[in-house]
């Protein structure tokens, strides 16, 4: 409603109408506007942040394509069969319904960056005073030799929640008995680095259960990959021969996949495999660099505020950004759109602003209640977002401090989801 | 020796609250005693069941109408819907006259006319109600008296608006509305509580590795925001 209502008063016929019955727009007239793209952990925190601290002071719209927002983190205990999908899916019903976010699904083909103004996959333009983009990552071209997104059916990336999730659950589920399962590990930066390794952990977990003969191969061209000591102790503990990790020595970095075969080259060694999760490696999702606000891959920011450095009256959050020191996480983009939203009030409304504090900690989890965990907090320089103090699990915990720590992941879950969706 | 003695005798004299207000917790063994009277119909503990009255695990922080299983008066289911939850004040006015508090309660106890008696006993539920499996640490019970922290910094006033910012980091974990899934609530926690559990985390007094990195780095003025804020998150 509020759509049509805005591009109504848009025509100059509608000019007329409102000059003759103020009251029907008033309570909108203005007030400054802020469009928000791509409604994730990024997005949907600091649209929701900016309508609950202005208290109707701003006029928010979030553009998301998606009606149910599936969460990466959390989707690996998904394919393990820790969660059902239903668990990890998020409407944005409570957004619209007690903020006043105007939700629009639909997706963002344009930006205009000198009328301040977003054009919608529907046609509508939306005006802005402050834009904020939290698209996510896209996949660059050509990063793993055969793949494209036509094959990801046959080879899914599952590294965009919902559907290429469930299909990657349901391979595993399908494969031989004593089947390959193979990943293609991306290089850095990409979102969530222990996601990967998540992920082989749960794959090695569910197959132990329902195909224990089936193998794990991992091509990486990275030489070493994010808690890396915790994940290969639990994988010698948990899943004794079944995860091969191949780095850049043995040829990682150097993998051809043929979707059609089913096969991977991987340096010039063919395998065939049953399943096949290439992960290719990642970029700002594309409404950056159709803003033109991407140097190379990623899009810089000012860590005080998050604003793009090419561009001050957007801000960029989350995965897209090239900020410094903190992971692309979700909790990374969830504490970042906090600190946006206090400097886009402070503009905008001239609300009281601070020094901008960040934090992220990310869990994993290695076998059923094996978590672990990765944190730091971060303050924002000139230059960088940079790192002031961190900690992380360490190898031989015993069991009941994994526990807790695997508690504590499905409460940051709870947390995290009700920051971000209301 | 015996000049010690006299001396601590007189410091309780004079340190001792002319009257103890619903704010204030009293003495933990005393409390243990009059509990006896409360055992007859609550239970409290890790294997704590319903009896005539619901367990009590958890109760500080816990909604009105909130152990699993007990069929509670439609009085309080309907405060639990409200969103209710209890507090040190709420749990004191309660027992000093259950159903003078929510008319149409199951409880038939007379209530507690005394208010040493009922922080006595209040004392010791909170340092009972918590069940240590569930809540490793930081428990929203956990009693505030563990760390010393120099009365200066407990004096301090929290700036409201800039808690409110701080508190952000703090909710992308701690649910706002109180809920506890694997990590404890902190809404509505007594400020000094507050302000002593996290300078005990910054002075790595609790073991957290989150929260000493989430205390190390917040200032004493800091601390007091975001205690006030979360204090008066729990009344809204």
């Amino acid at each position: 409603m509020k759509l049509n209502r805005r591009l109504f008063l848009g025509s100059s016929a509608a000019l007329t109408a409102s000059l003759a019955a103020p009251t029907v727009w008033g309570d909108n007239h203005g007030k400054p506007k802020v469009v928000v793209i791509g409604g994730g952990a990024g997005g949907a925190t600091v649209a929701r942040y900016l309508a609950k601290d202005s208290k109707g002071g701003i006029d928010v719209t979030l553009v998301e394509p998606t009606r149910t927002y599936y969460t990466c983190f959390f989707s690996n205990l998904y394919i393990a069969g820790f969660r059902d999908l239903a668990s990890i899916g998020h409407s944005y019903g409570t957004l619209a319904g007690e903020y006043g976010i105007n939700v629009i699904h639909e997706l963002a083909t344009g930006i205009d960056r000198d009328a301040k103004e977003v054009t919608l996959s529907g046609g509508a333009k939306l005006p802005y005073d402050r834009l904020v983009l939290s698209p996510g990552i896209d996949f660059v071209d050509g990063a793993v030799p055969g793949w494209d997104v036509s094959a990801q059916n046959a080879m899914p990336h599952a590294y965009k929640g919902g559907s290429q999730t469930e299909l990657l659950k349901k391979q595993i589920e399908a494969m031989p008995e004593g089947g390959l399962f193979c990943m293609i590990a991306p290089p850095n930066p990409f979102r969530c680095p222990p996601g990967p390794y998540e992920r082989i952990s749960m794959i090695a977990h569910k197959l132990s259960e329902v195909n224990p003969t089936a193998k794990i191969l991992i091509a990486d061209p990275k030489e070493k990959f994010s808690k890396q000591a915790l994940f290969e102790e639990g994988w010698d503990a948990h899943y004794g021969g079944m995860v091969e990790r191949l780095g850049p020595d043995f040829g990682g970095g150097n993998v051809t996949v043929n979707p059609a075969e089913m096969t991977v080259d991987i340096d010039g060694d063919v395998n065939t495999v049953d399943v096949c999760n290439v992960i290719p490696a990642q970029k700002a999702g594309k409404i950056c660099e159709m803003a033109g606000v991407t140097e190379g891959n990623w899009a810089p920011v000012v860590p005080a505020t998050m604003q793009s450095r090419i561009d001050e009256n957007i801000h960029v959050l989350g995965d897209a950004t090239n900020q410094g020191d903190m992971p692309k996480s979700g909790f990374a983009a969830n504490s970042q759109a906090k600190v946006a939203a206090m400097a886009i009030r402070g503009a905008l409304t001239g609300s009281k602003v601070f020094p901008a504090k960040f934090t992220n900690t990310c869990w994993s989890l290695i076998s059923t209640e094996n978590g672990v965990k990765v944190g730091a907090t971060y303050e924002a320089t000139e230059e960088k977002i940079a790192k002031v103090d961190g900690f992380i699990s360490q190898t031989g915990e015993d069991a009941e401090l994994r526990k807790t720590t695997f508690e504590e992941s499905v409460g940051w879950y709870s947390g995290i989801t009700a920051d971000m969706f209301g | 020796m015996g000049a010690p003695r006299y001396l601590a005798a007189l410091a309780a004299i004079l340190l001792a609250p002319s009257s103890v207000g619903a704010s204030e917790f009293g003495d933990v063994e005393r409390g243990a005693e009059f509990w006896k009277q409360c055992r007859t119909c609550h239970r409290i503990g890790p294997n704590a069941s319903n009896k005539v009255g619901p367990n009590l695990n958890f109760i500080f922080g816990r909604p009105f109408a909130g152990a699993e299983g007990y069929r509670y008066s439609k009085a309080m289911k309907a405060a639990g819907e409200e969103g209710r939850t209890w507090d040190l004040d709420q749990l004191d006015a309660y027992i000093t006259d259950p159903r003078g508090f929510l008319k149409g309660t199951k409880m038939t106890f007379k209530g507690i006319k005394d208010s040493q008696e009922r922080a006595d006993v209040l004392a010791w539920l909170r340092e009972n109600s918590d069940n240590p499996q569930d809540i490793p640490e930081a428990a929203p019970t956990a009693i505030g008296t563990d760390h010393s922290v120099d009365p200066e910094i407990l004096s301090i006033v929290g700036d409201p608006e800039y808690g409110e910012y701080l508190s952000s980091e703090c909710l992308t974990c701690h649910r706002a509305d109180g809920e506890t899934d694997g990590i404890p609530s902190v809404t509505g926690w007594p400020e000094e509580d507050f302000v002593i559990a996290m300078h005990a985390y910054k002075d790595k007094v609790r073991e957290h590795p989150v929260m000493q990195m989430m205390a190390g780095r917040l200032n004493n003025e800091e601390i007091a925001a975001v205690a006030s804020y979360f204090k008066a998150l729990g009344q809204e």
